[in-house]
């Protein structure tokens, strides 16, 4: 692999152990994908930050590298965190979680991440532009900035991802290079998509058919940032998908050809199909929205809807800091709070441990939470619209 | 004494004997990083400890996690001597080099058996090995 002369010191030791072993796990994972050159990353973003996912292995290479004097070169956000780092113990996550928990961020913080802790960093904060290099970790975020953006970046691990961040490059491999971001099977949508609970029991079907292929949708006639974001993280949830492409919507769409490929077909009948798969529960004890982490619309239309109600169910609207601040500002949270909600940051229903929590079965409007909570948080799951869950 | 040539994903050379797995592991959820034990149920090595052992396995599967336990499985003193696969994914690739154990890939496991003693030259990607003696 060519080396620039600085990647060269870099693995050479000239800046410190810490940064060489990193380097060295970019060049061998390079080797592995024969690649033929590092590419400078724009950005980075971190998974395996919830004490429930990386357990005491992953707090203790943390505090490891960070005691060792690990920094990031590049603008770095990491993952939604086992809790909301601020409501915690009102919230009832437990005790000996959140001091785990506050140790891993505290190393993150060390090695100079971002105080936010998100799956949508391209929300609040770091926005790539269409073309640029990063590695990025989280898998529906992955999906948005390579489909939605058009930015370049392989669905990293945490570990490389954080590599990457520290010496600010990555092997130029996989969706780095153009001839592989071509589409590899065309998906003929011929249903009505009105809710982002739609869009994510198309991903989730599409995720299944097409594993870890390129899509190329076809009949989709409008689609909003929402509506994208909950479409790539149920097929990057499902199946691994890490790229699609969408007619008319996504910005590389126009430039492929999708001569001689695959189609497959989805209707009506079998977007119910999805929904039937993926409600195995009847009565929620619990609502939780925001898998990806809900927007600034996605709340204002929460707010909207629950003004002046009392909500049947507890509702948790998981979120970005950043977000919450501003919904705050604007008075929503009160609102939402009034009807027995809460705008819960830094956290989400997949990563915080809501099985230790006495709940059982959990409403989602999201097609990758209805996907894991099953196995991750061994829950029964109720998958519909949000507006649904919204009835006083 | 047999050698078989593959490629070096992580340095070092060690000798020892073989514990063998036909099937993928995944080191998340599949292996008690204090202990060294494999702990995924109905998995062929399931109660097997894979401490100071010369781990061959066609490759790994599971969550990226997995790397963190191999690092973990080190710090712990409970990792094996070295890893042996048909193909190192990234999962093992990246807990390998971030822990420092010697790791080769590309080497046809088919014919080694557990109790087999390997010398492992994971600088020349490479595999001496020797039958156990019946």
């Amino acid at each position: 692999m060519r080396l620039s002369t600085e990647q060269q010191q870099m693995l050479a030791g000239e800046y410190g152990a810490v940064v060489e072993r990193q380097m060295r796990l970019l060049v061998r994972l390079g080797e592995l994908y024969q690649a033929e050159h590092m590419v400078n990353i724009g950005s980075a973003h971190i998974s395996g930050v919830s004490y429930k996912s990386i357990g005491d292995p992953g707090l203790e290479f943390l505090e490891d590298i960070a005691s060792q004097g690990a920094k990031v070169k590049v603008v770095t956000f990491v993952n939604p965190c086992g809790m909301d780092l601020e409501n915690w113990e009102e919230l009832g996550f437990p005790k000996d979680f959140a001091a785990k928990q506050k140790r891993i961020m505290q190393a993150f913080y060390a090695i100079g991440v971002m105080k936010a802790a998100t799956c949508t960093p391209y929300l609040v904060g770091n926005l790539p532009r269409f073309g640029e290099h990063l590695a990025w970790a989280e898998s529906s975020a992955v999906s948005f900035a390579n489909s939605v953006i058009g930015a370049r970046t392989n669905r990293e691990g945490g570990p490389s991802a954080l590599a990457a961040a520290i010496c600010g490059c990555t092997a130029a491999y996989g969706l780095h290079l153009a001839e592989n971001r071509k589409p590899q099977v065309v998906v003929e949508v011929n249903a009505k998509l009105r809710y982002n609970s739609d869009f994510g029991a198309l991903g989730y079907i599409v995720g299944k058919l097409v594993q870890n292929k390129i899509p190329y949708y076809t009949g989709i006639g409008d689609a909003d940032s929402d509506n994208l974001k909950s479409l790539g993280a149920a097929m990057a949830a499902s199946g691994a998908v890490a790229l699609y492409h969408i007619a008319g919507i996504t910005p590389e769409a126009a430039a492929m050809s999708t001569a001689g490929l695959d189609i497959v077909r989805i209707g009506e009948t079998e977007l119910r199909a999805a929904y039937a798969n993926l409600n195995t529960g009847k009565e929620p004890d619990m609502v939780m929205i925001g898998c990806p982490h809900a927007s600034l619309k996605e709340i204002s239309h929460i707010a909207q809807t629950v003004a002046g109600r009392k909500l049947r169910k507890p509702l948790w609207i998981c979120t970005s800091r950043i977000t919450k601040d501003a919904v705050t500002r604007m008075g929503l949270t009160a609102i939402i709070e009034a009807a027995g909600g809460k705008i819960v940051a830094d956290t989400c229903m997949v990563v915080s441990p809501i099985e230790e929590m006495g709940v059982k079965t959990i409403g989602v409007d999201s097609g990758k939470a209805a996907n894991y909570l099953p196995g991750f948080c061994k829950q029964n799951v109720v998958f519909t619209r949000v507006d649904d869950f919204l009835e006083g | 004494m047999e050698k078989l040539q593959g490629r070096s994903v992580s340095p070092g050379l060690v000798s020892g004997e073989a514990l063998v797995s036909r099937t993928p592991l995944s080191f998340y959820g599949g292996v008690d990083f204090k202990t060294g034990v494999v702990i995924e149920k109905g998995h062929e090595l399931e109660g097997k400890c894979v401490k100071g052992k010369i781990l061959v396995f066609p490759c790994g599967k599971g969550s990226t996690v997995g790397s963190y336990v191999i690092y973990g499985l080190m710090k712990s003193g409970a990792a094996p001597l070295a890893i042996i696969n048909m193909e190192t994914e990234t999962i093992v690739a990246t807990g390998v080099i971030l822990a420092g154990i010697p790791c080769v890939d590309g080497i046809a496991i088919a014919n080694i058996s557990t109790g087999d003693l390997l010398r492992v030259d994971a600088q020349e990607g490479c595999v001496e090995w020797q039958k156990k003696s019946s």
